[in-house]
């Protein structure tokens, strides 16, 4: 018999919380239990750490622009597998999930809106939809997002999110990147403001095209913002990372994001920034006896 | 300093030894096997031509890669076009994977700039193996401001695997370099002329890639993502690059047939890496044509052309109140 026994450790056994579906969720970064009612009224930003999870594209509509303003434009347009793609599961049934998955036929959901007193061309791009990469849908609406923007005077807001070039779409793809920046070139000629907002994640094709292209370049806070991933960027150089590599505050702290912009002040500071570079024309007279008759 | 081969040219590389063998043994016992030789030379460069007219994407891709591919200051020393490098992008450093510089091709002054990638570990680890930092796309884009206020047209070679992933590209915004000289070269009233020589690795490529013609040499490629990089994306292992290469539609007859390159220019039998001096040739001949045509305009209908070209690229499904329609103005019909 041995001297010393291996200690004893109790067994205790937790019963799993009871947690319908679709009613509680884990804050990934603080590991908090939150309501989802609860969650969703704070923006979908963890009220214990300030985690900003991923949003879809109701919500954005509905936090940043005023009720019934928004009007959809290019709902029509959906992705062609130009390429015949093969591979282990081919394009056609990746775009039918994601169809089916949100609801939505392309990752980036364009049109009219308006924010406080602005009109805006507004757009949402939405990482649930194929990680909202990038290929001739989403470059096309946002091209004519901004072209239609820019005839009609209206400055740009562009929620983005991507984890890159659609691959299936191959060179049509990285088409979009100069496509997008052309017409952003018409726009900013045009001396109409254009304010993209980074949400997490925000890289590659997208990130080196029309994301980095604002008067003003504001970002979510945690917000993981990069050109090549940051697995791409250990493997190929075998360099260690530092901390907080590739985050909003990493970057505001490099120079390349204006400001890092918490959820709850979002449109408030979308507003302040456009009652500068795009002020509303104060009201003629006559507009005001109209509008008191 | 022989030609190194690729493992496709394995049967050429054994005949070559056969015929390195006559050729020392007729020295050797000085007898005449003049016409054994010939034949023997006729039967390689058919076999190569065999081998080469029916190279797979994946073999192009090699091609492309190929050691002693000529590079862009190959080229430059080539075209005799009194070259001055100029160096640097006043902001931070002085990239050596972009190089650029004032030129005279065929007496027309001009301003090129281009990918370099390196011959040896000393040179390939100076410009890191023709990945170029953001200051290297800033340079470019000094360089082709440059240019356009002094009317010279742009010239630009690309034979990049990409734009350099690492902390130091991060952490000085190497995804703005790109998304400005987009913007840029889409202003420059100048004529742009784009040359794709090697390989063509997707951003990094693009962000000098903008121009009035985009042009490739035949056993170039141009793509999205590199083959090993889909590869290990959708097969989850890079060995599959090959079945990639050709899902990707990355040759330049592809790009051609898809309306996304203007021209492509023949290399000589075997690569270009066979005869440079041919390929230089050829390649400015090329070049010079397009800028005679392209200095017919006048600079704003150059600038709306050039949107115009860009403009159209993308193949989408679109619902409308009749029936259904397809853009694919961009795809020419296939032959």
């Amino acid at each position: 018999m041995p001297i010393f026994r291996k200690k004893q450790y109790a067994v205790v056994k937790v019963r799993k919380r009871d947690m319908p579906d679709g009613l509680w969720l884990k804050c990934p970064a603080c590991e908090e239990v939150l309501y989802k009612k609860e969650l969703e009224s704070a923006l979908g930003v963890c009220p214990h750490c300030q985690y900003h999870f991923q949003i879809g594209r109701a919500e954005r509509i509905a936090q940043l622009t005023e009720p019934g303003t928004f009007e959809e434009w290019d709902a029509d347009l959906s992705s062609v597998d130009v390429l015949e793609f093969a591979g282990d599961s081919t394009y056609v049934t990746k775009l039918t999930e994601n169809i089916r998955k949100t609801g939505h036929r392309e990752a980036v959901t364009c049109g009219r809106a308006r924010i406080g007193p602005h009109a805006v061309g507004f757009g949402v791009m939405d990482f649930a939809f194929l990680g909202a990469s990038m290929g001739s849908v989403v470059g096309e609406k946002i091209t004519r997002l901004i072209e239609r923007s820019t005839q009609g005077g209206l400055p740009v807001v562009l929620i983005c999110a991507s984890g890159g070039a659609r691959m299936y779409e191959g060179m049509f793809s990285l088409m979009q990147m100069a496509k997008t920046s052309a017409a952003l070139a018409r726009h900013a000629d045009a001396r109409l403001p254009y304010i993209p907002v980074l949400t997490h994640p925000t890289t590659a094709g997208v990130m080196a095209s029309f994301a980095t292209l604002g008067d003003v370049i504001l970002a979510e806070p945690g917000a993981l913002i990069g050109f090549a991933g940051p697995r791409v960027i250990r493997e190929t150089t075998q360099q260690e990372l530092p901390e907080g590599f590739q985050r909003s505050e990493f970057l505001l702290r490099h120079g390349l994001i204006d400001i890092v912009v918490h959820r709850r002040n979002l449109k408030s500071t979308l507003v302040a920034l456009l009652d500068c570079l795009h002020p509303v024309p104060a009201p003629t007279p006559e507009a005001v006896v109209a509008a008191s008759a | 300093m022989p030609v190194s081969l690729l493992p496709f040219e394995k049967p050429v590389a054994e005949l070559e030894a056969k015929l390195d063998e006559l050729r020392r043994f007729s020295e050797a016992q000085d007898i005449d096997v003049s016409a054994e030789i010939q034949q023997m030379e006729a039967k390689i460069a058919e076999m190569r031509r065999r081998i080469y007219a029916e190279l797979t994407p994946w073999q192009i891709v090699q091609v492309a890669r190929h050691p002693q591919r000529p590079y862009t200051r190959d080229y430059l020393q080539l075209w005799k076009c009194d070259f001055v490098e100029l160096h640097g992008d006043r902001l931070y450093a002085d990239d050596a994977a972009i190089v650029g510089g004032l030129a005279r091709l065929n007496d027309h002054p001009v301003v090129i700039i281009g990918t370099q990638k390196g011959r040896d570990t000393k040179s390939n680890v100076e410009c890191n193996f023709g990945c170029a930092f953001p200051e290297g796309y800033r340079k470019a884009l000094r360089l082709m401001r440059l240019a356009d206020k002094f009317g010279l047209p742009i010239i630009t070679l690309i034979d990049t695997p990409g734009a350099y992933p690492g902390v130091q590209s991060e952490e000085r915004h190497i995804a703005e370099a790109i998304a400005v000289n987009l913007r840029e070269m889409f202003r420059f009233r100048v004529p742009i002329v784009v040359c794709v020589t090697g390989e063509g690795g997707s951003g990094g490529a693009l962000g000098i890639g903008v121009g009035d013609r985009v042009i490739i040499l035949q056993y170039a490629y141009y793509s999205v993502i590199s083959p090993e990089g889909c590869a290990a994306i959708l097969w989850k292992d890079r060995t599959y690059a090959d079945r990639a290469a050709q899902a990707l539609k990355l040759t330049a007859p592809d790009l051609l047939r898809a309306g996304l390159v203007d021209e492509v220019i023949p290399e000589p039998e075997g690569g270009a890496h066979r005869d440079p001096a041919q390929m230089a040739d050829r390649l400015k001949e090329a070049i010079l044509r397009h800028l005679r045509e392209l200095e017919k305009q006048t600079e704003a209908e150059r600038v709306a052309l050039r949107y115009a070209k860009f403009r159209r690229l993308g193949v989408y499904h679109e619902k409308t109140e009749g029936p259904a329609s397809q853009n694919m103005a961009s795809v020419r019909p296939s032959s």
